[in-house]
């Protein structure tokens, strides 16, 4: 036992000394929260739009006006005539062109019928259908205060509520994705190189030939790291709810626990890549493609499982972090209890495991 | 000239000796570009709903069927309890919850207005939003279809209408993967450029091989150029089979030029290099190298506009990306691929990035030190 705790105070010098590294790894969870919560949003707003009005009349400018004042839209150009629409979208400057027909006016009060044409980028689909309903509700606002307030029979009205989510606010989505992207990048990536080192500048040889047991010398390894992260998984969680405002809805104790849970599955993984890979440069690749990708892509967070092929939702159930967001989403947002969740703490327990007893048994105590 | 050549040798040599890194490297751009395109389709379809028909008459069947009718809704439940529709929800079975009122179909008819209630999972915001708006569209076409079978409508409009005529340049078909796959080049060679330049000059440091360079009458600069020249060149071999794999598999032809590509993938590759270099000196380990360049790539990447539209950004992260050569180059991408744009268009792209390129270069040089 006291061997083992001087092997884990070598470990946490090793991670102490390296101030650099330190910082990043705290450093990380903050930014990340940070880009998340706050710069990345699908929300379409003061988007580039350009206005083609080949009527000048009262109407247009007044629909101009009205999209102008719209936070959604940034008039940042007048196209003077129909072939600069082209350069002006080519030249990356609009999203969304508004195209008023000559003489727009005298059709929409004589003829009772006018024409708007919207032009949008569709080299981005999702931004472009948003800003062509955007569009055409500003236009049509402005229709109905033309006609008056006529209430129109057989209405039928929908009443709309936003579940768990009122504000439709993105970091909802996000904090948990964040915590299985932080927690990876500390356990997985960082055990499996610092294992590798050993082995590639020679010291492992010198802990190998010591009369400790080897899977002391790994599981002295993960020490220091699980603490890491279990600061981090702190920090995670207290900036999501004070800076970001996500309340945790369901069970702490449960929350912290499940993250735990986590911590050493992914632990686990990170000594099976250091039982394969020989070089540090190898371990890193092997990380970054066979944990980080599918953690981002595949775990649900980023992109939807149910869009993907049937042959990808199929990989993804072999995604630790796929279960671990489902745990945590519907954990700290709909604040279900375990007994919503027990299948899948079970799965990932499962996981860890045979993780564990996969690497253990890979796990080579002699150099060859 | 003739130190570089033999500096350039020796890189190359070491990069094709290590099989593992190189396999890695042509494994990565088919991987990401044969699965990303496939699972980051954020198009919203297949939204599930589940409908709580407290009225069952006609007109509720109707409305559910023109719900199913279209491809954005599969009915996961038609039940007449709200409570059992909310364990849908719980469970992530539905995304959606439509409430039917008991008597919609006399109120409709009778009091002229009736209501229905809509419950939304918001935790996904996106789909939340579009979901809502296809369902609300669908319910006003419904509407309107009621309207007419009661009213004659006159063929002249009484009151002014303005249409509405909307069109879809570059990509009328509104292909999700059209929008992805040139970001996802982008992201391929900034990620084999930046990775494998950060470790390089790291490792020579840890194995020590470092010092018998800096014996050698080697300048300082030919020693950055040495590092720079190989990878710069695999970075278009992987942009190339990039290219080639996003041919193949989607059918993306670039609209503009390949060599406007070519042209500014090389400048780009330069700026991303010399970072990645630049991280190499200051690194002591591989450990620290691999994190600070993957702390880096991360920010660039996420901020980059890949995802999601820099317009919307706060301003402090918009005023970031204007130092973000990876946000210049997936922007370019886009519109060389599916725009045709020109050199010309992106003029200030270029020059933008080639500036980056000249100032990390240039600070790496500075910032390797032949003494100890």
């Amino acid at each position: 036992m006291k061997q083992f705790i001087f092997f884990v105070r070598k470990e946490f010098l090793h991670v102490w000394r390296d101030r650099r590294t330190m910082l990043i790894l705290f450093g990380m969870p903050l930014m990340q929260i940070l880009i998340f919560g706050f710069a990345l949003t699908n929300e379409v707003k003061n988007t580039r739009i350009g206005i083609l009005d080949n009527a000048k009349d009262e109407t247009t400018q007044a629909i101009i006006h009205q999209l102008e004042a719209s936070r959604y839209f940034d008039i940042v150009e007048n196209i003077p005539s129909n072939s600069q629409l082209e350069p002006a979208f080519q030249a990356g400057a609009i999203k969304l062109a508004v195209v008023f027909p000559e003489n727009f006016q005298e059709q929409l009060l004589h003829n009772n019928a006018a024409t708007v044409q919207l032009i949008g980028d569709a080299t981005d689909p999702n931004t472009a259908n948003t800003l062509i309903n955007y569009a055409s509700a500003v236009i049509i606002d402005y229709q109905n205060g033309l006609r008056g307030q006529v209430k129109l029979p057989y209405s039928i009205n929908t009443e709309m509520r936003m579940l768990y989510n009122p504000q439709l606010k993105g970091s909802y989505n996000f904090v948990p994705g964040v915590m299985a992207m932080v927690l990876m990048l500390v356990c997985a990536m960082m055990t499996s190189i610092s294992i590798v080192r050993e082995k590639e500048m020679g010291t492992m040889e010198v802990i190998l030939v010591s009369p400790i047991v080897p899977i002391r010398v790994i599981i002295a390894k993960m020490v220091p790291y699980f603490i890491l992260s279990a600061v981090n998984i702190g920090s995670i969680l207290l900036l999501s709810v004070f800076v970001l405002e996500v309340p945790i809805q369901g069970s702490l104790i449960l929350l912290v626990a499940e993250c735990l849970l986590f911590t050493i599955t992914v632990l686990a993984l990170g000594l099976l890549i250091s039982s394969i890979a020989n070089s540090q440069q190898v371990a890193m690749l092997i990380s970054l493609m066979g944990l980080f990708l599918p953690t981002i892509m595949l775990s649900g967070f980023m992109f939807p499982i149910e869009n993907m092929p049937v042959p990808l939702q199929v990989v993804s159930n072999v995604v630790p972090a796929k279960w671990f967001y489902y745990i945590v989403k519907n954990i700290m947002i709909k604040g279900v209890g375990f007994e919503h969740v027990w299948k899948e703490t079970v799965i990932l327990t499962g996981m860890t495991v045979f993780f564990m007893v996969v690497s253990i048994r890979k796990f080579k105590t002699r150099l060859e | 000239m003739r130190a570089l050549l033999i500096l350039l040798e020796k890189e190359f040599r070491q990069v094709f000796r290590n099989p593992a890194i190189l396999r890695m490297m042509f494994m990565m751009p088919a991987v990401q570009l044969l699965i990303m395109p496939l699972a980051a389709d954020y198009e919203v379809k297949n939204v599930k709903i589940c409908v709580v028909d407290y009225d069952h008459s006609s007109y509720s069947q109707k409305l559910v069927n023109k719900i199913t009718s279209t491809d954005y809704f599969t009915l996961v439940d038609y039940t007449d309890s709200y409570e059992k529709a909310l364990t849908y929800v719980e469970h992530d079975e539905a995304d959606l919850v439509l409430q039917i009122p008991s008597s919609f179909e006399k109120n409709l008819i009778r009091e002229d207005e009736v209501s229905l209630f809509l419950a939304i999972n918001a935790i996904n915001g996106v789909k939340a939003n579009l979901g809502g708006a296809y369902l609300r569209s669908i319910i006003g076409d419904f509407n309107r279809d009621v309207r007419l079978e009661w009213l004659q409508l006159p063929r002249h409009n009484p009151q002014p209408v303005i249409t509405i005529a909307s069109i879809n340049w570059y990509n009328p078909l509104m292909n999700y993967r059209f929008f992805m796959v040139p970001g996802i080049l982008v992201i391929l060679v900034t990620m084999v450029g930046a990775f494998l330049s950060a470790l390089n000059i790291v490792k020579e440091k840890e194995i020590g091989t470092i010092e018998q360079i800096n014996v050698t009458p080697i300048r300082k600069y030919q020693f950055i150029l040495g590092k720079l020249i190989p990878f710069w060149v695999l970075g278009l071999v992987v942009l190339t089979i990039g290219l080639l794999i996003s041919w193949i598999a989607y059918g993306i032809v670039p609209l503009g030029s390949i060599l406007t590509i070519y042209v500014f993938a090389g400048v780009f590759l330069i700026s991303i290099l010399g970072l990645g270099l630049l991280v190499s000196t200051l690194a002591n380990t591989q450990q620290q190298a691999m994190l600070l360049s993957f702390f880096m790539m991360m920010i660039f990447i996420l901020l980059g506009g890949l995802y999601t539209s820099i317009d919307s950004m706060p301003m402090w992260a918009q005023i970031f990306t204007k130092f973000n050569p990876v946000s210049y180059f997936i922007e370019v991408m886009r519109m060389v691929v599916l725009k045709g744009s020109t050199l010309y268009d992106i003029r200030f792209h270029l020059l933008k990035v080639l500036i980056f390129g000249l100032v990390f270069n240039g600070l790496a040089v500075l910032n390797y030190h032949k003494r100890s």
